[in-house]
């Protein structure tokens, strides 16, 4: 097991930026082989931290979406079933075509099945696991505490490895007791100012300490002006890239530029225009 | 720390380990009861790590602890006070659940109600508080104990009566629980139009008939999904609805019920989150927690400011694409009107139906003329009135219809 200051190095040598209370998480994930369930706003960057987590397993991201609707079949496994037909057309006549149809040949794997089936434990992100319906979560259990699925035609399908699983939401559902109860939970909360200026730091090609302090300062200032879309993480990346992109080192050289690239940050046409120029004035004023 | 480390008075390891057993169990029981969903696997995983050596590091045992015991935020908010409480004998701070507002429960205004309430013998709710037929034989009884009332005598004597008798209290209450429960197997517009174009589950009946050379012999159906509808309930409880207020809660606590999913709020001159205390099973005891808050401070009305509030702190929680939001209120607005308007208008991008019931609207005479009804308005779905037994009844078929 890898102590939370290893654990945080090798998530900052992937890109990720984690507090030390995300790397205990992720530490304890490890020792108690728990899935993690990471809960907080849009855009705060819990889907990063599972590629960051497979960077530094150096090993395969296995991403499931969850949508609402999103059954067994699509999550886990579905036989071919053109394969089958045509299987069944070539070998017509013969008694055990029905004993070949249903093997391994005709299985089509979905993440989940590929996620406990692979030879190194893999990282398998369930994203937005809110957006899913209360079915799905209950099937889901099962598979999370016991690593095993069965397969009506080919019995039960032990894992091969147990992956490190990250489970992601965004809170807009209230999820069950009994899967909240078999993940370690953390709950992810927007950077501060020192450590967004640090992920800018570190993932943005070009960025000076002294811009990125400025342009994590800007934005948590934006944060707290009434917004219906909060900028998240990923936005912050995208001005900062813009502003790099734009030659721009200090947010006070070019207050005009600073506004206009502000649509990086905000998505709607009412923040769009709440935030005036005036607006942004003052907030540059705050930005040492 | 008192438990974790070992401690030099004791030799013996294992009588070690049998105090930090015993000081671990007593730790788990706290967390229950501060309500914590923690099993016997949670607690094992503990002792592991504290086994693996974590017990000599406060700092971490508290991070770990609480990653592996919280489940969701809230508990996650509290997990340090109650960490340090128990094992570093701090004080902790109990915090309101009241948003919006930097008074909290301790508020003089909630305090004083509290206390009022004590005197009165503890067990009188806001709803015990409704004369009964005997001791206002001709409606006017009351009155005396209503703050704010003077907009809402003419009112009182419409339907408030009715609803004061036990009876009719009962009816009101049954007939909340059998809406609910229509409202909640109606299937959403979408279900219906799922049905009507995928009858036939084409690619399970493909599955099944795969012995049968694909020939579709034997037909599979798509299982029809009942969706439950979400429904939020927001309660204004200010002075001017003072005489509804006890009526609604029994209406609401009667709808929640039965609703799997639902929420509810009060709010006067804040909000307040109060479906933990609709999740208590007696439904007396249910109101006797609501009435506390539904009390308030009896003043004004700040419904934008709630509303403010709600789409803040609550709605992106409670609301999903299926939520109906339930507003009961007159809408007289004290506060800024105009915060009304943009704030109804977000919260009606955000929900399927926004549903304004005003008791008041059964008036003779009354128009929606007031500054925070009127801003409202354009964005509500439903506006109903909502005084009498009947209008609640009336609403069935359009509720029905979400």
């Amino acid at each position: 097991m890898k102590g939370r200051n290893e654990i945080a190095q090798a998530l900052a040598a992937s890109g990720y930026i984690a507090d030390a209370d995300l790397a205990t998480a992720i530490s304890l994930m490890q020792l108690l082989r728990r899935p993690l369930l990471l809960e907080g706003e849009a855009g705060v960057g819990k889907t990063e931290v599972a590629k960051a987590l497979a960077n530094v397993h150096a090993t395969k991201l296995i991403r499931l979406q969850c949508y609402e609707g999103l059954d067994q079949s699509s999550a886990l496994y579905e036989w071919n079933y053109q394969r089958q037909l045509l299987a069944i057309q070539a070998h017509r006549g013969t008694d055990s075509i029905e004993d070949q149809i249903f093997s391994e040949k005709y299985l089509l794997e979905r993440p989940l099945l590929a996620a406990i089936r692979r030879a190194q434990a893999p990282v398998l992100l369930i994203d937005e696991i809110d957006r899913a319906d209360d079915e799905f979560e209950a099937f889901l259990l099962e598979l999370l505490s016991d690593f095993q699925v069965s397969i009506p035609e080919l019995g039960t399908i032990p894992a091969i490895t147990i992956p490190h699983v990250v489970l992601t939401s965004n809170g807009t559902r209230e999820l069950s007791d009994a899967l909240r109860r078999r993940c370690l939970y953390h709950y992810v909360d927007y950077p501060d100012v020192d450590r967004e200026a640090r992920i800018i730091l570190a993932r943005i090609a070009g960025a000076s300490p002294s811009l990125s302090l400025q342009i994590a300062r800007m934005v948590e200032g934006v944060r707290k002006e009434e917004l219906r879309k909060v900028p998240g993480v990923a936005e912050t990346l995208d001005w900062a890239a813009a502003l790099v992109g734009l030659d721009i080192r200090d947010l006070h050289d070019a207050p005009e530029t600073v506004h206009e690239t502000l649509i990086c940050l905000l998505k709607t046409h009412e923040d769009r225009s709440r935030v005036t120029p005036e607006v942004t004035q003052r907030l540059l004023g705050r930005v040492a | 720390m008192s438990c974790c480390g070992s401690s030099p008075e004791f030799d013996d390891l294992n009588e070690v380990s049998r105090l930090v057993s015993a000081r671990l169990a007593a730790f788990l029981r706290t967390l229950r009861d501060a309500g914590f969903r923690v099993g016997l696997a949670e607690g094992q995983d503990a002792a592991a790590l504290m086994a693996a050596g974590y017990a000599a590091r406060p700092g971490l045992l508290r991070a770990a602890f609480k990653h592996l015991f919280s489940a969701r935020k809230s508990d996650w908010d509290k997990f340090d006070g109650l960490f340090d409480a128990f094992w570093l004998g701090k004080r902790v701070r109990s915090r309101s659940r009241t948003m919006g507002s930097t008074q909290g429960a301790n508020s003089p205004s909630l305090k004083g109600m509290q206390e009022a309430r004590v005197e009165q013998g503890g067990a009188q709710s806001a709803f015990d508080q409704v004369p009964t037929s005997n001791d206002a034989p001709d409606g006017h009884g009351g009155e005396g104990r209503m703050e704010g009332a003077s907009r809402a005598e003419n009112l009182a004597e419409v339907d408030f009566r009715k609803l004061a008798d036990p009876d009719q209290v009962a009816q009101a209450h049954e007939a909340a629980a059998h809406l609910a429960k229509i409202m909640r197997t109606r299937l959403t517009r979408r279900d219906l139009a799922r049905r009507r174009g995928y009858r036939l589950d084409l690619r399970r009946t493909i599955h099944r008939n795969i012995s049968h050379g694909g020939v579709p012999i034997s037909l599979v159906k798509r299982q029809r999904k009942d969706k439950p509808l979400r429904l939020i309930v927001l309660l204004d409880a200010s002075g001017s609805m003072s005489m509804y207020t006890a009526v609604f809660l029994r209406f609401i606590h009667g709808v929640l019920d039965e609703f799997f999913e639902a929420e509810a709020f009060l709010f006067h001159t804040r909000l307040a989150y109060v479906s933990d205390a609709l999740k208590e099973k007696d439904a007396g005891r249910a109101l006797d927690r609501l009435s506390i808050m539904a009390q308030g401070a009896g003043g004004g009305t700040r419904i934008g400011e709630s509303l403010q509030s709600f789409n803040r702190w609550h709605a992106a929680r409670v609301i999903h694409s299926r939520s109906c939001v339930m507003i009961v209120s007159d809408g007289y607005e004290t506060g800024d009107a105009e915060l009304l308007g943009r704030e109804m208008a977000a919260l009606h991008r955000r929900c399927r139906r926004i549903v304004w019931l005003n008791p008041m609207m059964a008036w003779k005479d009354y128009a929606p003329e007031a500054k925070g009804i009127k801003a409202a308005l354009p964005h509500v779905d439903l506006y109903a009135p909502a005084n009498t037994l009947n209008s609640l009844r009336a609403l069935e078929p359009y509720l029905a219809k979400l």
